[in-house]
């Protein structure tokens, strides 16, 4: 088990760059201070975070999951589709949604846990399967249009008299964040670490590993389905709306120092690898380097947090004097 | 052997950024001018010729119906092709570079339905889909003229690097060029509208005229590099300069609606307040209002292009708005061309087609309701069976 040293050890570097990102967003832009601006950007962030903490899930249990940027954007152009603009079909849609999200996740979960497809490949071609269903169903341009209660959690918010407005994605994103971590501290999030640890082990000791991991899965894609909602009421109907959000999602994990493989990492600390993959977004574009550079800047932090924490994983598990057999199944 | 996996997965996590990272050529809108490859000197997106060329087309009568913009040109220098006069129904193929934006969907859409109208001299219409591949399509080109074609259509995805396999095919058959350009004059035709100067310059006269000396304008780009939308920008930037207008950003939003929005929403923050938004592309452009709603701002004056979306807010809400076109229509030109050629008429070389500008005062005549958000009004399909049911109404 983690200790606490252990833990905030891993977590600390994010919280640090974070909190030095947001200062050089103040130096460069002072207004960015106010509550309004920091909510205004909390709103921006909330769905790549929310999409961080079900990405977190389905790392720290050992897995991939590559399908969210297309699942955003299938859920996307279906709402728009069946929608159409009509007010009474919101709230049947957002319940069909939900029931799309688990099934995506359920499949996606079943063929890596029971026919040993990696979720590697599983993902990806989950990916391959929805984009290419989304574009045969559209034909490329998207139909219909979302109505404005469906649009009201991305775009609107509670106005709080001599404040302002606090948007509704701020708080879900709060909402979402308190339920990870209470999950986490469960029983159910400790079996998942150490499923993402060492699966053998976990079997062993009694973990229903294919059951634990179906499970993350399924979060991951109903965190794909809320992201999906957020994105569409905030800027509307578009056909690549999800696209690159997976490997964004996946950044922001590593950046919260969550290893590749599994087995450690804050759900937290991924949240916060979202917050400031969207703070050096926002700084970029206010220096003025935009568009291309945002993935190389990308490509750049995936390399650095996988090469350090494949350090820290290295001088962690130093072998001893006589080597001890593979702890995994290859 | 952790290790080694973590190394693994994060090489192969790489790989596949990488590709993400590709953005695809062109946006909504492509290649105007011939014979721009683009080296990256600012400069280079800028030909002084072209550019006066252009902006006095704009006030040229095209010569045609007027009720049929598609078969209307400007300036035209006909050509004989009394050679390629065969007896028909003809094969007539197509190498289309993508249909991966609304844009080239709409397009596509009314060149099958122009094919449809001539069934009685169209025996068979083979169409190859790049995928926006310069190598795809350059296999296809190959292919398509192997095989059993009379005339070939081709709408290029990159302009310098598809010359050679469209000057091969130009020895074979009777080549028809749409929408962006290749370095040879050997087609029989090359299709475009006005261009890339006409249009950045008309949304960019219209924003002065709106915002006046000194008034905030900020501009919104799809992306760098990809020369008609440099050649819009060119204009644009010369003219607001001209006109004293205080150009408060350019920013790059590759037509992700997101970040147009957050982009507009940053500006909004700083700035206090914008006059105007100038679009190269107008695919975002209702987010970037819904900026200003959501800060409780006024709606700027606004430059968009013809989509439906974008028209229907500017109908309901009566913005100050104006769409400089890049339109849809020039796919029946295609087809049209090519069966002109087929029966030996004479054909523009350059065929030129008009490019229509909408304003607030010939708004309804262009917005059609009950078509998809992202349809381009100008598809010049109006009167084309099934309509609108086939553009996805």
């Amino acid at each position: 088990m983690r200790t606490l040293r252990d833990r905030v050890g891993a977590a600390a570097p994010v919280f640090g760059v974070l909190l030095l990102l947001l200062v050089a967003i103040a130096v460069v832009n002072p207004n960015f201070l106010e509550p309004a601006s920091l909510l205004a950007y909390l709103k921006r962030a909330a769905p790549l975070a929310i999409l961080a903490v079900g990405q977190y899930f389905v790392i720290v249990s050992g897995e991939f999951d590559l399908s969210v940027g297309s699942l955003v954007t299938v859920q996307v152009v279906v709402a728009a589709r069946l929608i159409d603009g009509d007010e009474s079909a919101t709230v049947p849609v957002i319940v069909l949604l939900i029931g799309l999200g688990l099934l995506v996740g359920l499949v996606n979960g079943l063929i890596t846990t029971r026919l040993h497809v990696p979720s590697f490949v599983t993902t990806l071609g989950m990916l391959l399967v929805l984009s290419g269903a989304v574009f045969l169903w559209t034909g490329g341009a998207p139909r219909g249009s979302l109505s404005e209660s469906f649009r009201e959690p991305g775009r609107q918010g509670i106005d709080i008299p001599g404040f302002g407005q606090v948007p509704w994605s701020a708080l879900i994103l709060i909402a979402v964040a308190a339920g990870a971590a209470v999950l986490m501290r469960s029983a159910w999030g400790h079996t998942l670490v150490a499923t993402g640890d060492n699966d053998r082990a976990a079997a062993l000791a009694g973990v229903p590993v294919e059951r634990v991991r179906t499970t993350a899965f399924v979060l991951s894609a109903l965190a794909a389905t809320v992201a999906a909602i957020l994105l569409g009421g905030f800027a509307g109907v578009s056909a690549q709306v999800g696209e690159g959000l997976e490997f964004s999602a996946i950044t922001a994990v590593v950046l919260g120092g969550v290893v590749l493989g599994g087995g450690r990492g804050s759900v937290l600390a991924a949240l916060a690898g979202a917050l400031v993959l969207e703070a050096l977004f926002t700084l970029l574009n206010l220096l003025g380097v935009s568009g291309a550079l945002e993935s190389t800047v990308q490509g750049v932090i995936i390399i650095a947090a996988v090469a350090y924490a494949a350090r820290r994983a290295g001088r962690r598990r130093r072998p001893p004097a006589v080597p001890e057999p593979s702890p995994q199944p290859a | 052997m952790k290790r080694s996996m973590v190394l693994a997965t994060g090489a192969v996590l790489l790989l596949a950024t990488a590709c993400t990272s590709d953005v695809p050529p062109g946006g909504a809108a492509p290649t105007a001018a011939p014979g721009t490859s683009a080296p990256p000197a600012a400069t280079q997106f800028f030909d002084q010729a072209e550019h006066d060329r252009q902006l006095a087309l704009r006030d040229e009568a095209a010569e045609g119906p007027a009720d049929q913009p598609w078969v209307q040109m400007l300036e035209p220098e006909m050509v004989d092709t009394a050679q390629y006069a065969t007896q028909g129904p003809h094969n007539v193929c197509f190498s289309n570079a993508s249909v991966d934006n609304p844009w080239r969907q709409v397009g596509w859409t009314t060149m099958q339905a122009e094919v449809d109208l001539h069934r009685d001299e169209i025996a068979n219409f083979t169409a190859l889909d790049a995928g926006a591949s310069d190598d795809k399509q350059i296999s296809d080109i190959q292919q398509l003229v192997g095989g059993d074609c009379d005339a070939l259509i081709v709408s290029p995805n990159t302009t310098a690097t598809l010359t050679p396999a469209v000057e091969a095919a130009c020895g074979q058959l009777p080549v028809i060029v749409f929408d962006r350009g290749v370095d040879t004059d050997c087609p029989v035709t090359f299709i475009h509208p006005v261009g890339g100067y006409a249009f950045g310059a008309t949304a960019a006269e219209f924003l002065a005229d709106q915002v006046g000396q000194g008034g905030k304008v900020l501009a919104l780009r799809v992306l760098p590099g990809v020369d008609v939308l440099e050649n819009r920008w060119a204009a644009a930037e010369r003219i607001f300069a001209a006109r004293g207008v205080d150009v408060v950003g350019v920013e790059f939003t590759e037509n992700d609606t997101a970040t147009a929005k957050s982009v507009v929403s940053d500006y909004l923050q700083r700035e206090g307040q914008i006059n105007g938004i100038w679009m190269d592309d107008g695919t975002a452009a209702v987010a970037a209002l819904e900026a200003f709603e959501d800060a409780g701002q006024p709606l700027p004056a606004i430059s968009g292009e013809d989509q439906q979306q974008f028209l229907e807010k500017w109908q309901a809400e009566g913005l100050t708005a104006q769409a400089p076109t890049y339109p849809t229509f020039q796919w029946r030109t295609a087809v049209i061309a090519a069966l002109q050629i087929l029966r030996g008429e004479q054909v523009p070389s350059e065929w030129i087609l008009p490019q229509p500008t909408i304003t607030s005062e010939n708004l309804d005549q262009y917005l059609q309701p009950g078509l998809p958000p992202l349809h381009y009004a100008l598809c010049g399909c109006q009167q084309m069976p099934d309509f609108p049911a086939r553009w996805g109404a």
